[in-house]
């Protein structure tokens, strides 16, 4: 009983942070009906550059958010160099979704060149910044803590930005209808750089926290996390925020509860099973409806 | 007010628009006319920088506005209904025509407005928590509309506001047309109703596979033999073109 809801309470916190990555592929499939593949390594950039700045000895927290910034950047270059040229030639989609894989991949060499990073395994500032809590025989570490308040916080924010606010309906529209959004005078490209800055912004976040966690950092440390959490935003219905954050949690939880009972071994390919499952009874996610394709 | 001179649009190889000139001006209602792929919605696709003017030249109270960004067309004063509605169909009624008032910073200036789009269109205000995909087509008509009213055009652009309506509701639409226009907004009106188009327009040209065949004052064109044959249907077994 105690491990199960030990694995459990691991697999929230887990699962929140995946879905802090997972929100960055829904909302920007949302507006470019398009998978963004170089996503997980923004998320890895985020971490090495949290590192980075910690190693200059700026101090922990103006590392975070100076790598925020910098992973927002990153992710709008890629827009700017890659995505807006092709979207301009109206190239077929699968062209800018290969563009995206290769992105990722020049991101992740250049991390690992020996000059810059190098291809191993860095040590990365521990985020049990206070004594873990302990409940019988469970112990939550303080890093989970954190993990689980700033992405619950951070996907509350989100959700006001896309509900409530003027951007937030841009958003929404350009998703319903882009070109009637066009229309009504919204500038499609701008709400488009700003999703990829905001997705990017996350993913550098849940960097910091999944590396704090674990206390390690690598080059690749963002090709199996990001396929994860594009699991978990299919899994949750892709284009919703909401389903984003379930899926998270449905992945996060289960994998927890596989390494627990199952070995670790199964901890990875849980994630996979689960969008297989979902893709053969309920292809639209969770929350996902079938879309209406307009002529 | 509106004067387009020589505009030539085309789709990769196939001009759909083959050097047209029109002009609006203030305070008219101006009907463009043709069948299906003479170029009329891509005449108001161009007007508002939504399609690509190879050649030719589109000016607005003075100022040239060929292939100027969307949003910025819109900042100066001209909207546009388009044809199919293309309302945002999960947004509610009121979120609509807050995106239609997207480009307006005034708070107040959208709050008139909004009190303006729903004494026109009593029906919107009643839904106005309703998402617009679950409106009926007359409805979603005025929403567009209604969403086009928010940004207080001085050119209203309407792309076939009629289709796919009931007699009594085409008629209800043609008045309202006709009230917005008496208060003060020009338009620009495209419709395959020509017999209701021209009933209510100053002006009108007939566009013919990407050039305009002739124009002329409304209720002349409504009597013209040319006219009446082609899009009234009033000749025999010659029937209008759908």
């Amino acid at each position: 009983m105690q491990t199960l809801l030990g694995a459990i309470i691991n697999g929230l916190a887990l699962g929140m942070a995946y879905a802090l990555i997972a929100v960055g592929y829904s909302m920007v499939f949302g507006v470019l009906r398009l998978i963004n593949f170089s996503h997980g390594s923004v998320y890895a950039f985020g971490a090495y550059m949290v590192y980075f700045f910690v190693s200059l000895k700026v101090g922990l927290f103006p590392a975070i958010l100076i790598a925020i910034v910098l992973s927002g950047l990153l992710a709008l270059t890629i827009v700017k160099l890659a995505l807006e040229p092709l979207r301009k030639k109206k190239s077929i989609p699968i062209a800018t979704l290969i563009t995206t894989i290769g992105m990722s991949f020049i991101i992740q060499n250049v991390l690992s060149i020996d000059y810059i990073f190098g291809s191993e395994k860095h040590g990365f500032p521990s985020l049990n910044l206070f004594a873990p809590i302990v409940i019988g025989n469970i112990t939550i570490q303080s890093s989970q803590i954190i993990m689980l308040v700033v992405a619950v916080v951070l996907l509350l924010v989100l959700t006001y930005v896309v509900q409530k606010t003027k951007i937030g309906l841009a958003m929404r529209a350009i998703q319903q209808n882009s070109r009637a959004a066009n229309m009504v005078g919204v500038n499609v490209n701008f709400v488009i750089s700003f999703t990829f800055f905001i997705g990017g912004a996350c993913a550098a976040i849940a960097g910091a926290l999944i590396a704090g966690y674990y206390g390690i950092i690598s080059p690749t440390m963002g090709s199996t996390i990001g396929l994860k959490a594009f699991a978990a935003a299919v899994v949750g219905g892709i284009g919703m925020l909401h389903g984003a954050v379930v899926g998270g949690l449905v992945v996060g939880v289960a994998e927890c509860l596989a390494a627990q009972y199952l070995g670790s071994n199964v901890r990875d390919p849980m994630a996979f099973v689960i969008l297989i499952l979902i893709l053969i009874i309920k292809p639209t996610g969770f929350f996902g409806k079938k879309g209406i394709t307009k002529v | 007010m509106l004067k387009i001179e020589n505009l030539v649009v085309s789709y990769g190889p196939i001009n759909a628009l083959k050097g047209i000139s029109l002009e609006v001006a203030q305070g008219e209602i101006v009907t463009l006319i043709g069948s299906n792929g003479a170029g009329k919605s891509t005449t108001l696709s161009a007007v508002t920088g939504l399609a690509r003017a190879q050649s030719g030249s589109i000016r607005f109270l003075g100022e040239d506005i060929t292939n100027a960004p969307p949003h910025r067309i819109i900042s100066r004063g001209i909207s546009i209904s388009p044809e199919g509605r293309e309302v945002f169909p999960a947004l509610t009624v009121h979120e609509n025509l807050r995106m239609g008032a997207y480009t307006r910073k005034d708070k107040e200036g959208i709050q008139s407005a909004y009190d303006r789009v729903y004494g026109l269109f009593p029906r919107l205000k009643e839904r106005m928590e309703q998402v617009a995909g679950t409106l009926s087509g007359g409805e979603q008509q005025m929403l567009a509309i209604g969403r086009a009213l928010m940004c207080e055009p001085k050119l209203l652009l309407l792309d076939e506001p009629s289709m796919g309506l009931a007699p009594n509701l085409v008629t209800m639409i043609f008045g309202l047309i006709e009230s917005i226009n008496r208060q003060g907004t020009t338009i620009l009106l495209i419709e395959q109703n020509a017999n209701m188009a021209l009933s209510i327009a100053n002006r009108a040209y007939v566009l013919e596979t990407g050039r305009i065949a002739f124009s002329g004052d409304a209720r002349t064109l409504l009597q013209d033999d040319r006219v009446r044959s082609a899009y009234l249907g009033t000749r025999g077994a010659e029937s209008r073109k759908g």
